[in-house]
């Protein structure tokens, strides 16, 4: 290919975060590697094309049977180069999935077509996300409606964001500016519209900008002016007065059910009682919870668990903030680890 | 003056195409070279709808801001592209038109086990064919040819459902045909035929097959739930209904990441044919690519999750589904080094089915290596439902599947109608198609690691150049594709009447005339060789030369 024009365009998108350059640097070697095979492979099947053309109408060439030790070779090497690439591969996964402990956390909601974020300290923006620089930060996300997927190519990060279970990511902004933020599960019709901008500030603009914003209050208030006004509060007393367990100290607990069975007091956990709530019931309490279903958005349930959050056991910052349940339902393929906050709202097991 | 002599002789001889010239004499035929064709036609034309919706992409995306369809029209466009595509045109394309006219020949049998089952198969997909065009006419379905719910059960406007039947119905089509040529194969063959000597053409379609039988159901009954949940709101897939969405993911690409080895190994057979008797050499490694194709048959069934990295899946299962997905890697390359080696040393022609051979291994490769990055996880993370995965799979439907479908239409096109093509032609639109398909996805690959997301009908205006090259790319790889087309149906009339054997090839299907009789061969064929034997293809030269010279 002539390739002049090219040298106008870019060739690596923006790199912005801590995964960018080891990323970049692997996908870099398997460029190579594709190049080097193509070009072998090209290279011979030409080479042998034009060497060995037929040059009478009776030519019957000598057959060649086959030759073992090349077979070996030719499975034995390409099997062990892709174990490496494998293992690379799968390092730098297992990064991405690490949960950070000290991660700033921010609430993503996605819907069609729009990103909502909430701040710590209840700062909300749509289609946008500023982030101070250098700082972990983490996003638990979910969705009110379809599939969607949270993509910053810059950071070389996405994922999904699921109705009925909570994903997350995470990454740290390394270069300040402003980078795209893309929706890449398709979700209808302004899926090319569920767009937005990543804006990466010095934490001192990051603290500056955060104070112009509209702040509601942080989550956890919000979530405590609706544990309120939905009267959760008539039931979950303090001390176990109530109908329903008291909630105070809950979070991140082993419960007991009524079934004899455990459970981790988590926010996929506190999401599916506020929705379903007798599906997983604590032992002693009577199913007499209605649902809430259809009364409080995603974005509400994710304040409900701040606030939650925020009268539970003080953290230590040790523990895994959203560690999933043990037996979680279909917890071999979908029950997403101990690191990550992802469990379906399946109805049918436990 | 020798022509109308052939010409008059031709007529004298008895052959599958002038066996019958009723359109009834078609409609209810049993043959299976005669029904290999109605699949000809059919998936062709099917070819010609996914090429103008594909040029309705490539047009609109010819700049950043939608103004030629709008989002919903482009969302509709690109959906039925894939869906007729992939289950319309890729999927039957060389198992139902070579596979059907070719397979029983080379195993020197009168047709396949079950002829009438054969025909029904070729009715099944018209149904099937037939409903897909009442929802392409009544707007299409917008969800991508992926119908993730809860999108396609709960929140699409378009005919879902319908075209849900339609696959439905076209997927026992493809599970009969399996079927059939599993049967066929195991209780067909001639005498001397055993398995180490049957063609490698035969080996792949064997693999197919056992993909077409047992995922075929699988994705039936998954499209089969969605249809409840979008008409009943049976919970199964939306959470609001209590179902669970990745649930659906998981079912989807059980079958669709095997359905994708339905569409490259038979192009793989096809290509393992041509590359022998192109170069007069038996395929190196002859037992290795056989195997091959069975290991890529059942390993295609355990890597599904490779789709799914940044689906919410556990972390533990990427890891599991990222390795298994390499050991798949190993067979294909096991193919194409063996394929190089067999043109080592081999007296190699430059007619047009070797030229698509040769695009067929360095597309392939392209579009195998280019799969290794997608099965590694840290790096998926960044290039899922980015142009990098549109560009890869086109390298392997395109480059791989279709290159070698239309290598596989010229190498047997004499034996199919008993009517050369143009040579000249042949080579220079392959050339064409290899060009055209280079520029279309090469800058794809580009755009998917810069980040542009898939299934975007605007984006932002810093991926134009790129875009701009791919649309262009798509004019010459459109012009390359109608060639043949024009040229192919031009020789049925006008063409040079073909020899038995015009590549001097070896195998039972060149054994036989050009067009065969309805019955395949006027004796019992013995098989005495095994496959891809050339000693005596200079007296096969001789005998070919001295039958075409017998009538003048």
């Amino acid at each position: 290919m002539s390739i002049l024009p090219l040298f106008l365009i870019p060739f690596m998108p923006e790199s912005a975060s801590t995964f960018a350059d080891e990323v970049d640097l692997y996908f870099l070697f398997l460029v190579g590697l594709t190049f080097f095979f193509s070009v072998v492979i090209g290279a011979l099947a030409i080479f042998f094309m034009v060497r060995y053309r037929r040059r009478r109408p009776d030519e019957v060439p000598e057959p060649i049977e086959g030759a073992m030790v090349l077979e070996i070779t030719w499975t034995v090497i390409p099997f062990l180069i892709s174990m490496f690439i494998f293992a690379w591969g799968a390092k730098i996964y297992y990064d991405m999935y690490k949960e950070p402990k000290d991660a700033l956390e921010i609430f993503v909601t996605g819907k069609q077509w729009m990103w909502r974020a909430q701040h710590p300290d209840g700062v909300r923006e749509i289609n946008a996300l500023h982030l101070p620089l250098g700082r972990r930060v983490k996003l638990t996300m979910t969705s009110e409606d379809v599939l969607h997927s949270y993509y910053i190519p810059a950071f070389r990060t996405k994922a999904d964001v699921v109705p009925g279970r909570y994903t997350m990511t995470w990454f740290e902004p390394t270069k300040v500016g402003t980078y795209h933020l893309f929706c890449t599960e398709y979700c209808g019709t302004q899926h090319s519209g569920m767009i937005g901008t990543i804006t990466v500030l010095e934490p001192s603009a990051y603290q500056s900008w955060l104070a112009g914003g509209v702040s509601e209050g942080s989550p956890a208030k919000a979530g405590e002016k609706l544990f309120a006004s939905l009267a959760c509060s008539t039931c979950h007393q303090d001390q176990n007065r109530g109908r329903g367990p008291t909630l105070a100290g809950a979070f991140g607990t082993q419960r007991v059910l009524d079934n004899g069975a455990t459970v981790v007091a988590d926010e996929a956990y506190i999401r599916e009682s506020i929705l379903m709530p007798n599906i997983k019931l604590v032992a002693g309490y009577q199913a007499i919870m209605p649902t809430f279903q259809g009364q409080v958005s995603e974005e509400q349930i994710l304040q409900l668990i701040a606030y939650i959050k925020s009268i539970g056991p003080k953290q230590d910052g040790s523990a895994p903030t959203m560690a999933t349940q043990a037996g979680a339902p279909a917890g071999a393929l979908d029950g997403r680890s101990p690191m990550t906050p992802a469990a379906p709202n399946a109805p049918s097991t436990n | 003056m020798a022509t109308e002599v052939i010409a008059s002789v031709e007529e004298s001889r008895q052959t599958y195409l002038n066996n019958g010239h009723t359109v009834k004499s078609w409609l209810l035929t049993l043959d299976h070279k005669r029904i290999g064709l109605l699949y000809l036609f059919s998936i062709s034309a099917f070819f010609l709808i996914g090429g103008i919706y594909a040029a309705l992409i490539r047009l609109e995306l010819l700049t950043p801001k939608g103004d030629l369809l709008t989002a919903d029209t482009y969302n509709r466009v690109f959906t039925m592209h894939g869906v007729i595509m992939i289950f319309f045109f890729l999927i039957p394309s060389i198992p139902a038109v070579l596979g059907n006219f070719l397979l029983p020949i080379m195993l020197g049998a009168k047709d396949v086990a079950f002829p009438k089952l054969n025909l029904l198969s070729w009715y099944i997909f018209m149904i099937g064919g037939a409903l897909m065009l009442y929802t392409l006419i009544s707007g299409g379905i917008d969800t991508g040819w992926t119908f993730y719910p809860p999108y396609s059960s709960i929140y699409s406007n378009s005919e879902v459902t319908i075209a849900g039947v339609s696959i439905f119905i076209t997927g026992f089509s493809s599970i009969l045909t399996g079927l059939n040529f599993m049967v066929t194969i195991h209780t067909m063959r001639a005498p001397g035929l055993t398995w180490f000597r049957l063609p490698l053409f035969v080996w792949a379609h064997y693999a197919t097959s056992l993909i077409q039988i047992l995922g075929t159901p699988v994705i039936a009954i998954t499209i089969l739930a969605l249809a409840l949940e979008r008409s009943f709101q049976i919970g199964i897939f939306d959470p609001k209904l209590g179902g669970d969405p990745v649930l659906f993911q998981h079912l989807f690409w059980f079958y669709s990441h095997p359905a994708v080895y339905i569409m490259i190994l038979p192009s793989m057979g096809v290509v393992s044919e041509i590359i022998a008797n192109m170069t007069r050499k038996r395929v190196f490694g002859y037992h290795f690519v056989a195997f091959s194709s069975l290991a890529i048959a059942v390993f295609g069934f355990l890597v599904w999750g490779h789709h799914m990295f940044t689906s919410s899946q556990s972390m533990y299962a990427g890891l599991v589904f990222s390795i298994i997905s390499y050991a798949v890697a190993i067979p294909s390359a096991i193919k194409t080094f063996n394929w190089t080696a067999t043109i080592y040393k081999g007296s190699v022609s430059f007619d047009t089915p070797m030229i698509y051979a040769l695009a067929f291994l360095g597309l392939f490769t392209v579009g195998g290596m280019t799969g290794l990055f997608l099965a590694a996880l840290g790096l998926d993370v960044h290039l899922h439902d980015t142009y990098f995965v549109v560009a890869h799979f086109h390298y392997v439907m395109v480059g791989g599947a279709i290159i070698g479908y239309l290598g596989g239409l010229h190498y047997w096109w004499p034996k199919m109608t008993g009517k050369m093509y143009p040579e000249i032609l042949g080579r220079v639109s392959a050339i064409i198609i290899f060009i055209g398909f280079n520029f279309t996805f090469f800058p794809q690959f580009i755009l998917g690691y810069l980040g542009m997301p898939r299934r975007y009908y605007a984006y932002v205006p810093e991926f134009q150049v790129l875009h701009v090259l791919s649309s262009a790319g798509a004019l010459v790889l459109g012009v390359g594709f109608l060639m043949p087309l024009f040229y192919l149906a031009w020789s049925i009339k006008y063409g040079k009447p073909a020899p038995n054997n015009p590549w001097t090839a070896v195998g039972l299907e060149w054994q036989t005339s050009s067009p065969p009789p309805t019955e395949n061969f006027t004796y019992d064929p013995v098989v005495k060789t095994e496959a891809y034997e050339f000693e005596h293809v200079e007296e096969i030269r001789q005998a070919g030369k001295a039958a075409s010279a017998q009538p003048a």
